[in-house]
């Protein structure tokens, strides 16, 4: 079986992706840096949430989708049928929109990825529970009710939250899918801190529609539009001096 | 309105404020050289009353600037005009006042007969106004050539200084009598070299706002 050891790349090579007849993503080629943060960015509809997805295998799920090209984490070919997807899932952590807590208490909802790769004993469960939510910066807040309901907390600490049971399996990937949308500026500098904290040893990519998010948090950033992948460079570069006149209009409001 | 259309009409008044205070700049190097020329003291004194006008433009440009960075967090070609009008009213401020301090020294001057023909000195005002008009100009309609035009300007107005100093040395080596006005005369030339220098420091930004790179010429 594939294990993800080593370094953490990611690339794509050659990548379309077909909704039934519509190609939602076309010839797409991306090598994402190990331990840095990506963002993508994008009108909506453009396929930048689709695209990452894919490195989950999130779209496995998804009817009448058709994936075409090389797509490798640290040198291993996500789709090979020696990727076990447990194991894939396991390594990619994915964060929503929308924060999605399971309906159980804020311990379990932690301990439930760790349960399910066989991990029983109480004091490991528990020393997982506290180390993911102490990197989630969620600890102090929650460490007096871990037995209630997650569904009480907050938005912002329900993201968090989310954030936590996401690194509670230990992954080497973290996939951000406009992980602040929903949440007020506090929460969402938090999370955006968190990500600066994360990235020593993790590979971030995230989706936003917040260009100033991808200034501050990103050090790359790449443009797509229309199911193209228009612009790939360092972030600094992108926001002053794009090199493409789509990106340019886009990022200065001029789209359309 | 549209947020987009705000943004562009805080642009489009920013750059007719810049323009405003390059002309009261280039009216002042050239009263400072006409005020030289007739020794007409009263001219030299009033260039420091328009000088405050510079300063107060510099303040409204500025605060405009910031507040465009604040509301419209600007980015690409708009992040790089907002940025280079901010670091380009530092020197057409110092055109100012460059200008006003040859002003404060022909007032200070007796008003005695000059030691030499001005005729250098008079080239190197008008080059001087050329240089700051093209300079703000090559920003205010995104005019890379000019820019370049500007740069090139400058060997020019340092061709000039050098011969007013080597002239200017040699009439007080011969008489020891024409050294007060003769430092005098050299400030001046100096007050005009640096606005030159200035007036390239202006182009090298309108070059960062097409390109995106600030290199130092």
């Amino acid at each position: 079986m594939n294990e993800f050891i080593g370094n953490m790349d990611i690339t794509a090579k050659n990548c379309n992706l077909f909704y039934g007849d519509f190609q939602a993503l076309k010839n797409i080629n991306i090598e994402i840096p190990e331990k840095q943060v990506t963002a993508f960015i994008g009108p909506s509809g453009c396929g930048k949430s689709t695209f990452l997805k894919i490195f989950n295998r999130m779209n496995d799920l998804v009817e009448g989708c058709r994936i075409e090209g090389d797509f490798r984490i640290g040198g291993i070919d996500i789709f090979d049928k020696e990727t076990d997807v447990n194991l894939l899932r396991k390594n990619v952590g994915m964060v929503f929109q929308k924060p999605n807590p399971f309906p159980m208490s804020i311990y379990d909802n932690i301990a439930f990825a760790p349960r399910t790769f066989g991990i029983t004993k109480k004091s490991e469960l528990d020393e997982i529970v506290e180390k993911s939510l102490r990197r989630a910066s969620i600890w102090d807040e929650v460490k007096d009710r871990l037995r209630k309901n997650a569904l009480g907390m907050s938005g912002g600490q329900q993201q968090r939250l989310c954030i936590a049971r996401s690194l509670a399996a230990s992954p080497k990937v973290l996939l951000m899918d406009e992980p602040t949308s929903a949440l007020d500026p506090i929460s969402t500098g938090k999370i955006e801190e968190l990500m600066e904290d994360l990235k020593k040893d993790i590979t971030i990519v995230i989706v936003t529609h917040n260009m100033q998010q991808a200034t501050r948090i990103a050090d790359r950033t790449a443009f797509f539009l229309l199911g193209e992948l228009i612009e790939y460079g360092n972030t600094d570069d992108i926001f002053t001096s794009p090199k493409d006149e789509r990106t340019e209009r886009y990022i200065t409001g001029r789209f359309g | 309105m549209s947020i987009r259309k705000i943004f562009e009409d805080e642009l489009a008044e920013l750059k007719t404020q810049l323009v405003e205070m390059c002309r009261l700049t280039e009216q002042m190097i050239s009263d400072a050289i006409t005020a030289l020329v007739n020794k007409d003291r009263e001219l030299g004194k009033s260039i420091g009353v328009m000088d405050k006008r510079v300063d107060e433009y510099e303040m409204a440009i500025e605060k405009r600037c910031m507040r465009i960075l604040l509301k419209q967090q600007p980015v690409a070609k708009d992040f790089r005009q907002v940025s280079t009008a901010l670091k380009m009213i530092t020197d057409i401020e110092r055109f100012g006042d460059q200008a006003a301090d040859i002003g404060e020294l022909v007032y200070s001057m007796p008003g005695e007969k000059y030691i030499k023909e001005l005729t250098h000195t008079k080239a190197m005002g008008n080059l001087a106004v050329k240089m700051v008009r093209e300079s703000v100009n090559s920003f205010i309609n995104n005019d890379e050539k000019l820019a370049d035009e500007v740069i090139t300007l400058d060997d020019q107005m340092d061709e000039l200084f050098a011969t007013v100093k080597t002239e200017l040395i040699e009439l007080i080596k011969k008489d020891g009598s024409n050294g007060d006005q003769g430092i005098e005369l050299m400030m001046v030339a100096k007050y005009l070299e640096r606005i030159g220098d200035h007036a390239v420091n202006v182009a090298e930004w309108t070059k960062y706002n097409e390109t995106g790179v600030h290199q130092k010429f």
